[in-house]
C-alpha cells in the first residue's frame, strides 16, 4: 500500500473486488471503484444493472449479502459499520424513494439527525432555537417552504419536494461523502436546478459526491470528474465527462458490449 | 379423573367460595337492610351461582382466558387506614390539571384524599358506600335491574358484593369548567376490590371525566369496577381512562353508556398495568343523533394480556360512532381487541366507523382483531377495518441512515404510531399527560 504522502491523501472511498447478492441472486458481481477526496463521480447505467443496490450496500441497508469484496471508507473497514455509524462519519446516501413516516416531525427528526451527527463529531447538540436557525437558513438556500419542515416526514410531498428535501437533509448534515442515487429521477429543471446547487455548493477538496443517475442531463448541472457505466452488476467502461454525452449518443447497450468484446 | 373434571371441579369450588363471600358479607355491605337493596344483591349472587365465571368457551372470551384469576379467592380489603397520604396521589393525576376529586384506597373511598371544594351548584359528587347509606333510594333506578342484566359473572359478583364507587350526578343544563376526576389506588394488597360506578349527566350537561387505576405496590390484587354513565339529551361527556395498574393485578371493568338525544360521549382509554386486563364498553345510542367516540391504546409487554371489548348499539336515526384503537406488544404479551357494531332497524342514517391497529415489537407477541358489524338497517354508512405489523424497516433504515441510532429511531417510530391515536384526546392538558405516559412506557423498555 501507499506511505508516506500517500496516506494524506488516502481515498475517500475504495471499494474492491465487491460481490454482493440479494436472496441469493447475484447483484454486484466484482465492483472496483476508488473516489478520491475532492472528486465528483457519475456511476450511469441501465435499470437492474446494480445501481441502487450499490448504494444501499454503502450506506448498509439489511437484506444486501456482501458474498466477497472489501468497501473502505476513509481508510476504515465500512461494511463493519452500522448504518447510523456510517452517517455520523460522513456518509449520506441521498434516497431513490425517500420514506414518508407518519407521525414523525420532519423538524424534530432533522433535529435528532443533526445532533447524532454532531455528537459524534464533538460538538454540541444545538438546541431547538440554533436548530431552527440552521435550518431556516438551509430551507431558504433550497428553496423549500418552512411549513414543510413542521409536517410529517415527506407525508403528501411531491415527487419534487421529497428530492429536494433529501438534499435539504444533506445540506444540514453536512457529510464528506454523498452517495445520491437517482436524485435527479422526476425533477423538473427547475427542481433540478436547485438540488444541483445544493450538491455543488457542498464540493471541495475534503468532499466527495457519487451520482447515481440513469440520465446525462443531471451532469449538465454537476459537472463530474469521473463517469462510470455499471451494467450486468460490473463497472465496464470508466472515463471523463464526456463518457456521459457517449451513452445519451450511443444508449447503454453498445456500450456495454463494446468493452465486453 | 379427567382435565375437564379437574377444571370443572375447581371452577365449582371457585365458584362456591364466592358464593359463601357474599353471604358472609351482604350483612356488611353498606345499605344493609334497605329492601330493595338486599334483593338486588341477592339475586345477583342467585345470577352469578348460575352463569359462574367466563372461560374462553364463551364467545365473549374466546381470546381472553381469565383462568390465571381463578386461581385464587380474593376477598375485599378490610377498610383501615393504609399510609397512603395526598403526596402520593399527584404522579397518578395530570399536570396542572385542577380536578374535582374522588380517591379510593383497595376499593375504599376515602375524603381525606379527595378534594370536594368547590363544586358548583347542580353537582353532587361521592362515594357509592355512603350515598347508600344515607340516601339509598336516590341509586335505586340506576342499581336496581342491573342484577338480572348482569352477562358475566364477574358484573354479576360486582352487583352482589360492590361496597363502594364513585358516584357523579350532574343536574340539567350544569357545565362543569374543571373536570371530574375518579382515582383507585391499589395499596397492594392481594385483594378484590368491586367498584361500582355511577355517572349521570343531566340534559345539556357537560363534564370532563378522567378515571384513574394506579398501584402503590405490586400484588396480585384484582379490580372489578363497573361503570354506569347516563348521558342525557343533549349532555356532552368527554372521558378519559387510564388504567396503570400493577403488573400483577387482574383488570377486569365494565363501561355500561346510555346517550339520550343528541347526546355526546367520547372515551380514550390508555391501557398500561396488569397481568390480565380487560376493558369492556358498551355504549347504547338510544336516542337520535347521538354521538359516541370510543379511541385507545394499550401498551402492553412481558406477559401482560390485554383486552379492549367494545359494543356500539345504534338503536335511534341518525347517530354517529367512531372507534380508533391501537396496541403495541412487546415480549410475550398479547392484545385483543374486540369490536362489535349493531345498527339496528330503526337506526337509520347512522355513520358507524371503526379501525384496530396494532404494532408487534416481538415474534412472540400476539394480537387478536375481532372486528363485528350487524347491520339492521338499510341507510348507512359503516367501515371497519383492522391491521396489524412489525415496525417499518425501510423507515427505521431511513432514520438510521441519517444517524439516528436503531434504539432511538425504534422510539421515535413507535412514539408516532401511538401519538397518532393519542391526537384523540381532545383537551391539550389530558392529551400532554397521556403523551408523557406512553413516552416513559417507550423510555422504560428493554428493562
Amino acid at each position: 500500500m501507499t506511505s508516506g504522502n500517500g496516506a494524506a491523501r488516502a481515498p475517500m472511498l475504495e471499494i474492491e473486488n465487491l460481490h454482493v447478492s440479494v436472496a441469493g441472486k447475484p447483484i454486484l458481481c466484482g465492483i472496483d471503484l476508488v473516489v478520491n477526496p475532492g472528486e465528483v463521480h457519475a456511476i450511469m447505467g441501465p435499470n437492474g444493472s446494480g445501481k441502487s443496490t450499490l448504494a444501499h450496500v454503502l450506506a448498509g441497508r439489511e437484506g444486501y449479502e456482501v458474498t466477497a469484496g472489501t468497501v473502505r471508507y476513509l481508510g476504515r473497514d465500512m461494511l463493519a459499520l452500522e448504518p447510523e455509524e456510517r452517517a455520523r462519519e460522513g456518509l449520506f446516501l441521498g434516497f431513490q424513494y425517500p420514506i414518508e413516516i407518519p407521525g414523525v416531525a420532519g423538524v424534530n427528526f432533522l433535529k435528532a439527525a443533526v445532533n447524532a451527527v454532531r455528537v459524534h463529531r464533538g460538538e454540541g447538540e444545538l438546541d431547538a432555537i440554533d436548530f431552527l436557525k440552521l435550518a431556516r437558513a438551509k430551507a431558504k438556500l433550497l428553496e423549500i417552504d418552512e411549513a414543510l419542515l413542521k409536517r410529517p416526514l415527506n407525508v403528501g410531498f411531491s415527487g419534487g419536494e421529497k428530492k429536494r428535501n433529501e438534499i435539504f437533509q444533506m445540506v444540514l448534515l453536512d457529510p464528506r461523502l454523498a452517495v445520491l442515487d437517482e436524485t435527479d429521477s422526476g425533477l423538473d429543471v427547475d427542481a433540478l436546478r436547485v438540488v444541483a446547487g445544493g450538491v455543488n455548493a457542498l464540493r471541495g477538496p475534503e468532499r466527495s459526491v457519487v451520482l447515481i443517475t440513469h440520465y446525462q442531463r443531471l451532469l449538465d448541472y454537476i459537472v463530474p470528474d469521473v463517469v462510470h457505466i455499471l451494467a450486468g452488476g460490473r463497472i465496464v467502461k470508466s472515463g471523463g465527462k464526456d463518457l456521459a454525452l457517449e451513452v445519451e449518443d450511443q444508449g447503454y447497450a453498445t456500450l456495454a458490449s463494446g468493452t465486453a468484446a | 379423573m379427567s382435565i375437564a373434571t379437574q377444571r370443572a371441579e375447581r371452577a365449582d369450588r371457585f365458584r362456591a367460595a364466592y358464593l359463601d363471600q357474599a353471604a358472609a358479607l351482604a350483612p356488611t355491605l353498606p345499605g344493609h337492610g334497605v329492601g330493595w337493596l338486599d334483593r338486588r344483591r341477592a339475586r345477583a349472587a342467585e345470577r352469578f351461582a348460575e352463569i359462574g365465571f367466563p372461560s374462553r368457551r364463551d364467545e365473549a372470551w374466546t381470546f381472553t382466558d381469565p383462568r390465571p384469576l381463578t386461581r385464587a379467592v380474593l376477598a375485599p380489603a378490610p377498610k383501615r387506614a393504609n399510609g397512603v397520604d395526598k403526596t402520593a396521589l399527584s404522579r397518578f393525576l395530570p399536570a396542572g390539571v385542577e380536578a374535582h376529586l374522588v380517591v379510593f384506597v383497595d376499593g375504599h373511598f376515602r375524603a381525606d384524599l379527595s378534594a370536594l371544594d368547590d363544586l358548583p351548584e347542580g353537582v353532587r359528587l361521592g362515594g357509592l358506600a355512603a350515598t347508600l347509606t344515607v340516601a339509598p333510594d336516590c341509586m335505586k333506578r340506576v342499581l336496581d335491574h342491573d342484577a338480572d342484566a348482569a352477562d358475566s359473572g364477574p358484573v354479576a359478583l360486582n352487583a352482589a358484593l360492590a361496597a363502594d364507587g364513585a358516584v357523579l350526578r350532574i343536574a340539567d343544563g350544569v357545565a362543569l369548567a374543571r373536570p371530574i376526576a375518579f382515582l383507585y389506588l391499589a395499596s397492594g394488597a392481594p385483594a378484590a376490590m368491586h367498584l361500582r360506578n355511577v355517572v349521570v349527566a343531566g340534559a345539556g350537561a357537560r363534564a370532563s371525566l378522567i378515571e384513574v387505576y394506579g398501584a402503590l405496590g405490586d400484588a396480585a390484587y384484582w379490580t372489578n369496577a363497573v361503570t354506569d354513565l347516563q348521558v342525557a339529551d343533549g349532555a356532552s361527556i368527554a372521558h378519559l381512562r387510564i388504567q396503570g395498574e400493577a403488573p400483577a393485578a387482574f383488570h377486569l371493568a365494565a363501561t355500561r353508556a346510555r346517550l339520550g338525544m343528541k347526546g355526546a360521549y367520547r372515551r380514550f382509554a390508555l391501557t398500561l398495568g396488569g397481568r390480565l386486563a380487560r376493558d369492556e364498553v358498551s355504549a347504547r345510542i338510544e336516542g337520535e343523533d347521538g354521538d359516541c367516540r370510543l379511541d385507545g391504546l394499550y401498551l402492553g409487554r412481558d406477559r401482560q394480556h390485554l383486552d379492549t371489548t367494545t359494543v356500539i348499539d345504534h338503536l335511534a336515526p341518525g347517530g354517529a360512532s367512531g372507534e380508533h384503537y391501537k396496541g403495541v406488544v412487546d415480549d410475550r404479551a398479547r392484545g385483543v381487541f374486540q369490536g362489535r357494531i349493531v345498527v339496528h332497524p330503526d337506526a337509520q342514517g347512522t355513520d358507524a366507523h371503526q379501525l384496530a391497529k396494532a404494532l408487534l415489537l416481538s415474534e412472540t407477541a400476539e394480537i387478536d382483531a375481532k372486528p363485528e358489524l350487524e347491520i339492521n338497517a338499510d341507510d348507512v354508512k359503516c367501515s371497519h377495518g383492522a391491521a396489524a405489523g412489525e415496525i417499518d424497516a425501510d423507515a427505521l433504515f431511513y432514520l438510521r441512515a441519517r444517524g439516528i441510532d436503531a434504539e432511538r429511531a425504534r422510539h421515535m417510530l413507535i412514539g408516532a404510531f401511538a401519538d397518532e391515536v393519542i391526537e384523540r384526546v381532545a383537551e391539550p392538558a389530558l392529551r400532554a399527560h397521556v403523551h408523557d405516559l406512553a413516552a416513559s412506557w417507550l423510555a422504560s423498555a428493554g428493562g
